[in-house]
């Protein structure tokens, strides 16, 4: 049994890598698209232009302003002197945020009344704005504090001190990097299966395989392994990328990030194969292939955080293999998360592999027919 | 009699593809049951707000004060709290992902806060996913101060920030993602039609050999490029218009600006995916190959690179070059505009002349290559 499927895996990568732009389709674009999309994906803000519609002047409000200025968030983009000017810049989306100072606001506070700042905000980037927003709040906050400590106020009893675990610059790429090992994994995985199957399916060297002495067992192993090895080798040469390149922390150990990589690839594998069994064309597997990962991607957290998602649909994240295998990356990577930890994510990437595994194979059996 | 002919030749074609298109159902999947299911995704589950979300409390000296801060957490449509008695508790359940941020009130809380001095809290966020617990941050600042407030007014003493901050949010007052996300959405499902759905049908047409069969036909080059984008332009306006429609009746998304301007727009951007989607395939001659570029250079970019997700003006220069070569960016930035906004000629004007371009560009350079491949 072994030197059959040693022999259909052979055949297997001697058709994937016999065209050198299938070659080339395998290896290069994960690469690019990590150093690509790692820069790329990041909800931190840098630089957001700002203006500033300063009708005080007074050494107060210059010292607020300059703190807006000095701040890496944001960056100045102009000053404006009516107020009609204001909507323009907001609506062409030249500034994303004005700050606007009333003529009395250095008088209100020397006298020791509250003075506003009204903060104007482009609300259609919804996250940008809000995050945006709490920078805003900080820069307030440190200029009361400082205010306060200067004219001799107590400031407020209860203070409120922030910490953050894991990520202490709470820099979003890293949490997006050891994401798109994820989705990198993924995409290729399920690519390079469904499609080689689907392609035999449509040029009828499938049926050939019929005629040997080949047991359906046989044929999924075999066609399954090709799929597996790419997988697990993308899937090194992502996170080697990621560690070197991007410099993601690698806290936890090696084997269980292995353990973890081979059972999402097996997964993916699985859902590939499944895919492509039911598929008669190469263009029905493609769109299969798609219509799984793309909601896949979506739910599995690698944007939006599970918990935001309503109850209904976090129950069908259950079944999405991506979610589990995102967890144990980032738990690997950045938390150091040991398998006592990850134990919990890995056994529903088995159940998963083993059922669309089983369902491939069955469905080998009766549409080989 | 040549002209009666002419007329024939063109009709002909589009039938064909029609048909080709209904027979195979996963065409029509692609242009109408995917983009609807990624709407519901992103209108009923997909959300970057957070609500109840899970943060634990270790309240080491219950008390009035400690039970009055807990209150306020829990009256919070933010927050689902959790209470710890020790330290330890609440961060093994910050280790356990139970709780996504952990607020610890010493045993010394209520006895400096009636006394002088300050009393700290100290909030611990697991920075993992940093935007998270960035956002987690400005939920727990706001709880506090309203907290404060109503500390303060109960003790008599008044404490007033010198300076406070009075946001004002435009076009999406609620900072509602779902304003924000299903938009760009609609970019990424004429994506998927446009030009994936494109790439695989010359490849698949010259691996059959069926395109040199057309060469033997009368009809001309212009003829079948013509052929195949029709049917499919067909398909794609219909997946946009389900999409629009999904989107303001069914999430209430405000459409703010005019209709025509967004069907306008949205053929420029269906005729530049189209033209992409055909250069793919002339160029790669071979469905395999043709689908993984496509995802890769039309897909993936229109998703991760468009401003869609992402904002493009917080990204590295280089990204940020890169992303003009995208088609999908300029229509992500009227659609997010339109729909919020209005007509904002400003915003629709350049992104419109530059989708016009990148059409003439990709269609001109299909037609050509086209031509001198059958040659």
């Amino acid at each position: 049994m072994l030197d059959h499927i040693l022999a259909l895996t052979i055949k297997e990568f001697l058709v994937l890598f016999k065209d050198k732009r299938s070659r080339m389709v395998v290896i290069i674009p994960p690469l690019i698209q990590l150093l690509v999309f790692g820069y790329a994906a990041s909800f931190d803000l840098n630089a957001v232009p700002y203006a500033v519609y300063d009708r005080d002047q007074g050494y107060a409000a210059r010292d607020l302003l300059a703190r807006f200025a000095g701040s890496p968030t944001f960056e100045l983009a102009g000053h404006i002197g009516r107020q009609g000017e204001i909507a323009g810049l907001i609506d062409a989306r030249q500034v994303m945020l004005v700050v606007q100072l009333g003529p009395r606001f250095t008088a209100d506070l020397a006298s020791g009344r509250t003075a506003p700042v009204q903060v104007l905000i482009d609300g259609r980037n919804s996250n940008s704005a809000q995050v945006a927003l709490n920078d805003v709040s900080q820069i307030v906050n440190q200029f009361n504090q400082d205010w306060m400590a200067a004219h001799g106020r107590a400031g407020p009893p209860v203070r409120l001190v922030p910490r953050a675990w894991y990520n202490p610059n709470l820099e979003s790429r890293w949490f997006f990097v050891s994401g798109l090992v994820g989705l990198l994994t993924l995409v290729v995985t399920m690519m390079v299966t469904a499609l080689s199957v689907a392609r035999e399916r449509e040029q009828g060297t499938f049926d050939q395989l019929l005629v040997t002495p080949l047991r359906p067992l046989e044929i999924l192993i075999g066609k399954a392994m090709p799929g597996f090895v790419i997988g697990v080798f993308e899937a090194s040469l992502v996170v080697v990328l990621a560690v070197h390149w991007f410099g993601v922390p690698l806290q936890g150990e090696l084997w269980v990030l292995y353990l973890g990589i081979g059972l999402f690839v097996l997964a993916a594998v699985g859902v590939g194969l499944a895919i492509s069994s039911l598929a008669l064309t190469l263009q029905q597997a493609l769109l299969g292939a798609f219509l799984f990962m793309v909601p896949a991607v979506v739910l599995s957290g690698f944007a939006t955080p599970i918990a935001n998602m309503t109850p209904t649909v976090q129950a069908l994240t259950l079944v999405d293999p991506l979610r589990y295998y995102l967890v144990i990356l980032r738990g690997v990577f950045l938390e150091g998360a040991g398998f006592d930890l990850l134990w919990g994510q890995m056994w529903p990437l088995a159940l998963i592999a083993l059922a669309t595994l089983g369902a491939a194979g069955w469905l080998f059996r009766h549409r080989m027919g | 009699m040549m002209s009666i002919r002419t007329n024939r030749r063109l009709p002909g074609l589009l039938r064909k593809e029609s048909l080709q298109i209904l027979r195979d159902p996963s065409s029509i999947a692609i242009a109408f049951v995917l983009p609807a299911v990624l709407l519901l995704l992103f209108g009923y589950g997909v959300s970057l707000d957070s609500r109840l979300v899970p943060v634990g409390l270790v309240i080491e000296q219950p008390g009035a004060e400690t039970a009055s801060f807990l209150g306020a957490f829990e009256h919070s449509v933010y927050f689902a709290p959790r209470v710890y008695a020790t330290r330890q508790a609440g961060r093994a359940a910050l280790d356990a992902h139970a709780v996504n941020g952990l607020l610890v009130l010493s045993a010394d809380f209520a006895w400096r806060l009636k006394g002088e001095g300050e009393a700290p809290i100290q909030l611990i966020v697991n920075g993992v996913d940093a935007n998270s617990a960035r956002l987690l941050e400005g939920y727990v600042q706001g709880v506090w101060a309203n907290w404060l407030q109503g500390q303060l007014a109960a003790q008599g003493t008044a404490f007033t920030n010198p300076v406070t901050a009075e946001p004002r949010v435009w076009f999406n007052p609620e900072l509602q993602s779902r304003n924000y996300l299903v938009p760009g959405l609609l970019v990424v499902n004429m994506t998927l039609v446009g030009a994936l759905l494109t790439a695989l049908v010359f490849a698949r047409e010259w691996e059959r050999g069926t395109l040199e069969a057309l060469l033997v036909t009368p009809v001309t080059i212009g003829e079948i490029l013509m052929g195949k984008i029709l049917p499919y332009f067909v398909l794609g306006m219909g997946g946009m218009l389900m999409s629009v429609l999904m989107a303001v009746f069914l999430f209430g998304v405000p459409l703010r600006g005019s209709v025509w301007v967004l069907a306008l727009c949205s053929t420029l951007f269906l005729l530049t995916a189209l033209g992409m989607g055909l250069l793919i395939s002339i160029v790669t001659r071979n469905q395999f190959v043709a689908g993984m570029v496509a995802i890769v250079a039309t897909f993936l970019p229109a998703f991760l690179l468009s401003g869609f997700l992402f904002d493009l003006g917080s990204m590295p220069a280089v990204i940020r070059f890169i992303t003009h070569l995208v088609a999908a960016r300029y229509f992500v930035a009227i659609v997010q505009s339109l729909f919020l906004a209005g007509d904002v000629w400003a915003v629709i004007l350049p992104n419109a002349a530059a989708l016009a371009l990148m059409a003439v560009f990709f269609l001109g350079l299909s037609r050509r290559l086209l031509s001198k491949r059958l040659e």
